[in-house]
Parts: C-alpha cells; sequence; structure tokens
C-alpha cells in the first residue's frame, strides 16, 4: 500500500491510577483503510480509543495524526485535528431531538456551509433519521442510535473515525448493513477507520488491517485477510 | 372583589421576580448540578454595586444596567475561582461552599456598605393606575412585567434556537461526549453561572425597591421564596420555575392579604413541604425515559 500513515502511535502507555491498561502499544493505520483491533475483553481496546482521544492522559508514547502530535491537545480540540470518537454505547444525547444531535456534530466548524451540506448528505445517508428530526434521543431504536451516532460524526466529516463496539447489542442484519457502509465510506470518502469490536467474524470482514489485543499489548497487527484465512493464525491468537 | 383584583396583580408582580430568581437557581442546578445558595448574596452583591454607580452618576438606569454586568462577571467568577475547584463527588460539598460564600459576601458588603438598610428607589411610580374604576396595575409593576417577559422569553430563544444554547443543554446533558463533539463543555459551565447569576442580579434589583431597601440580608427571604418556586416546579424545569414563581407569588400575596403578612414565611415553608411530600421531582418533572 502506497499511502501515508493517517495514525501512528508510538509505545503508548494509559490506564487508569496506577496500574497501566495499555503497556506499550505501537500501532499503524494508513489513510483510507480500515482497522480492527480485537481481542478479548479487558485486553485495553476501549481503554486505547480513549487514550487516543485524550479522554484519559496517557502516561507516556506517542500519538500522530497525520504527523501531528497530539499530546496535550484537549478532548475538545480532537475534532478539529479530524478525529471523531464515537464511544462505547454511542453516546447520543437522550434528551436532544435528532436533528440537535446531528447538528451538534458540526457546530464546531467555522465553514457553515459546508457543515449544512454535510448534514443534509448524513440525512440522505440514512434515510430513518430525516424521518425522525424531530424525535428526542431516547425515541430512537438501537439501529437508529447507531445511524444517529455514525450520522453524527460524519456531520464534522472526519479524516479518522474512532468506533468502539459498533455491532454491540444490534440484530445481525444492522451490523452487516453498518459494516458495508464503513466500507462505502472508505471507498467514496476515503475515510479511515480504526474499529474496536469483540465480534471478530464481521469486522475482520470489512477490515483492511487486523490488529489483536491481549492483556494491553498488541499481539499481531497483520492484513485482516491473512487473521481470517490462516487457520494456525486464527488458533493461535482468535481462539477459533 | 376590588381587593382579590388587587392581591392578584400585585401577587403576579412579585412572582415574575421569583420566577426570575428561580429561572436562576434552575440555571444552575441543569448547567453544574448545584443549588446556588450563595445566588441571593451574590445578586445583593451586585445591587450595590448599582447603587454605588447610581449614586455617583445620579442615573438609575445606569446603575440598572451596571448591576446586570456585575451579575454576569460575579457568576463568573464564581465559577471560575470557587465552584470549579469543589470536589462535587458528594453533592454536599458544593451546598456548603455555596453557604460559605453567603457569609462571605455578606460580611464584605457589611464591612464595605455597612449593616443599614438604604433606599432603594423605583424608576417608576408605584402607586397604581385605575381601570374603569379598578386600581390595577402601577408603572413599576408593568416594568416588572415587561422586563421578566422579555428575560424569560430571550433566555428560551437562547436555548432553544441557538447553537451556543445547544452547546449549553449538550454540556449539561453530556460532558463527556459533547467534548468529543468540540464543545468546550468548562466555557459553557460559566457561560451558566454567568447568565443565572446576571439573571439574579436583575430579580434583585427588580424587588429591591418593594421592599424594605439595600441590606446585605435584603434577598434572603426572596430566596427562600424562590427555591420553594424552583422546587415546586421541579429543579429541572424552565417552565416549571416561571410557574412555579408566579403560584408562590399569588399564594404569598393572598395569604398576607387575608390571613396577614405575618404568616407568609410559614406559608412558603409550608408549600415547600407539602410539594416535597407529594411531588418531590416538582410539578413538572420530566417522565423518566432514559433506554439503557
Amino acid at each position: 500500500m502506497t499511502a501515508t500513515d493517517l495514525l501512528v502511535v508510538r509505545g503508548l502507555v494509559a490506564g487508569y491510577g496506577a496500574a497501566p491498561v495499555l503497556r506499550a502499544i505501537d500501532l499503524t493505520v494508513p489513510a483510507g483503510t480500515i482497522a480492527a483491533v480485537v481481542g478479548a475483553n479487558g485486553a485495553g481496546k476501549t481503554t486505547l480509543l480513549r487514550a487516543l482521544s485524550g479522554m484519559i492522559r496517557p502516561a507516556a508514547g506517542q500519538v500522530l495524526l497525520a504527523g501531528e502530535d497530539l499530546r496535550g491537545t484537549p478532548v475538545e480540540q480532537l475534532v478539529r485535528r479530524g478525529m471523531a470518537h464515537v464511544p462505547e454505547g454511542r453516546g447520543v444525547i437522550s434528551e436532544l431531538t435528532v436533528d440537535e444531535n446531528l447538528r451538534l456534530g458540526g457546530l464546531w466548524r467555522r465553514d457553515r456551509a459546508d457543515a449544512g451540506r454535510a448534514l443534509d448528505e448524513v440525512y440522505q445517508l440514512f434515510e430513518p433519521l430525516a424521518r425522525r428530526r424531530r424525535h428526542l434521543g431516547h425515541q430512537l431504536s438501537g439501529g437508529e442510535r447507531q445511524m444517529l451516532a455514525l450520522g453524527r460524526a460524519l456531520v464534522g466529516r472526519p479524516r479518522l473515525l474512532l468506533l468502539d463496539e459498533p455491532s454491540l447489542g444490534l440484530a445481525p442484519r444492522v451490523v452487516a448493513r453498518t459494516m458495508a457502509l464503513l466500507r462505502q465510506l472508505r471507498d467514496r470518502t476515503g475515510l479511515t477507520v480504526l474499529l474496536v469490536e469483540q465480534n471478530v467474524r464481521s469486522a475482520l470482514a470489512v477490515a483492511d488491517q487486523g490488529v489483536v489485543m491481549s492483556l494491553g499489548r498488541v499481539v499481531i497487527a497483520a492484513p485482516a485477510v491473512q487473521l481470517r484465512d490462516d487457520v494456525d493464525l486464527r488458533h493461535a491468537y482468535l481462539g477459533f | 372583589m376590588d381587593r382579590f383584583v388587587f392581591l392578584t396583580v400585585d401577587g403576579l408582580s412579585r412572582g415574575a421576580v421569583y420566577a426570575a430568581f428561580a429561572l436562576a437557581l434552575v440555571l444552575i442546578w441543569r448547567a453544574a448540578r448545584v443549588v446556588n445558595f450563595a445566588q441571593g448574596a451574590m445578586a445583593v452583591a451586585a445591587a450595590y454595586v448599582a447603587f454605588t454607580v447610581s449614586t455617583a452618576t445620579g442615573s438609575y438606569w445606569l446603575g440598572f444596567v451596571v448591576a446586570i454586568v456585575a451579575g454576569l462577571l460575579l457568576g463568573a467568577l464564581v465559577d471560575r475561582v470557587v465552584m470549579r475547584h469543589v470536589d462535587h463527588a458528594s453533592p454536599l460539598n458544593p451546598v456548603i461552599v455555596a453557604l460559605g460564600l453567603v457569609l462571605l459576601i455578606q460580611a464584605v458588603l457589611g464591612m464595605v456598605y455597612g449593616n443599614e438598610f438604604r433606599p432603594a428607589e423605583a424608576p417608576l411610580r408605584r402607586s397604581a393606575l385605575t381601570v374603569g374604576g379598578f386600581a390595577v396595575l402601577s408603572p413599576y409593576d408593568l416594568f416588572v412585567f415587561a422586563t421578566i417577559g422579555v428575560v424569560v422569553s430571550g433566555l428560551a430563544w437562547l436555548f432553544a434556537r441557538t447553537p451556543v444554547g445547544l452547546r449549553m443543554r449538550a454540556a449539561a446533558f453530556a460532558p463527556e461526549v459533547s467534548r468529543l463533539l468540540g464543545v468546550n463543555v468548562g466555557g459553557m459551565l460559566t457561560l451558566g453561572w454567568a447568565l443565572a447569576s446576571g439573571v439574579g442580579a436583575l430579580a434583585a434589583m427588580l424587588v429591591l425597591p418593594t421592599e424594605l431597601g439595600l441590606h446585605p440580608h435584603a434577598m434572603d427571604l426572596v430566596f427562600v421564596s424562590a427555591f420553594t418556586a424552583a422546587v415546586v416546579g421541579g429543579l429541572d424545569s424552565p417552565p416549571g420555575a416561571v410557574v412555579g414563581g408566579l403560584v408562590v407569588g399569588l399564594l404569598l400575596s393572598y395569604v398576607s392579604g387575608y390571613a396577614g403578612s405575618d404568616l407568609t414565611p410559614l406559608a412558603v415553608l409550608v408549600l415547600l413541604l407539602a410539594v416535597l411530600l407529594v411531588r418531590p421531582g416538582g410539578l413538572f418533572a420530566p417522565v423518566v425515559a432514559r433506554r439503557v
């Protein structure tokens, strides 16, 4: 692949309190690709995303986004650098309407006209949201919340999308649609995605790169095809 | 009948002030989950600044504007210098700190201005106009209604229709997610404190001419009534605060008119107790429908 690396992580150490959850993570995600981080519960996948978006401060290591060091950047500035983080549980604000949730995703942008265009595009992409503009967040189904969370991130036209467990609690059909959409966004807009998943099969089906984490370390990073099809690798790292 | 109309109008006029003051409490409660017990003292401090300016310049209106500006600044200051550094893990912590602020502000005001009443003048006539044989509204009542109407609808517009209002609501409901979406949550909190304190200062300017005058403790009873109003409406509901304020204003007016003014503090407490016993979330508490 000739694409440049959008996200480079070197020796990242982070955690809560004294005990680090992440022990020296190295990771590279080329621009315009999808990387899937998989691994057992407690491997540190969610903590990795939280450390990348600054929700917890790394104890050591470096995070480069398009060559820029993100150290010390406040959380609310990261979206301005092109990073969108859809957190665990999706973070739909249930007291706000669908429309307010979506507009919130583009409020930081100076280019008001393009923020408006991005909003229209999201409504075209997610038809059901357009029909429920005035509904409150808590009135939506799980699938609709998923669309809302994704759509809200897309209104900010991110370069890098961090997704935490998008398949959680959703029907297989909805999961398949979400994964297909990620691939479509990658191909059409060059979006780069770092995806954390328990659902290894569907994650590796859509990803370019598979990253297996265990106990706070990256144990292997390989092309997703290889992790998917090489029986020995699968047995050794994924257990199926 | 004549008396009933008079008491109703008078109650609504006072109620409008309670509504504004209760709204200020609700603003801070929604943004920071703090009942700002220092709001009365902060509002009086702003009123003293206005008094100083009005005395020096001879212009009531300049003092009026200065009071609101002083209120805004004082609110921002209290958030940045004091409340921001209080550990909110226990809800009691900010309450104790707010009570400490009350003592501090009232002591400083007493040292600077003295602990006696100073006359607070109304800018307009307070004697009622007669309409069709009824003595109804005074020009000052009209001024109070108009000012609070403008402030309440202005705030409603700000929160419902403007980007900054959307940011403030988002920051209050979901601070962490809001930061991920680029909202400066700390800034929104400070703005919330400033707005609330500005509204509180305005309410103090409106109510003081109808009371005994300016005194470090002048807003203590108004605070109790406004707090009751906020609880009646539900601390989370801005429309509830407005309705609650009007209800408390009417109640106090009828009680003092028909049963004697000695009973009004008692009536406020009885109402507060009744609401807390029967409907602790307030009359306007939203139906909790959060899906997990």
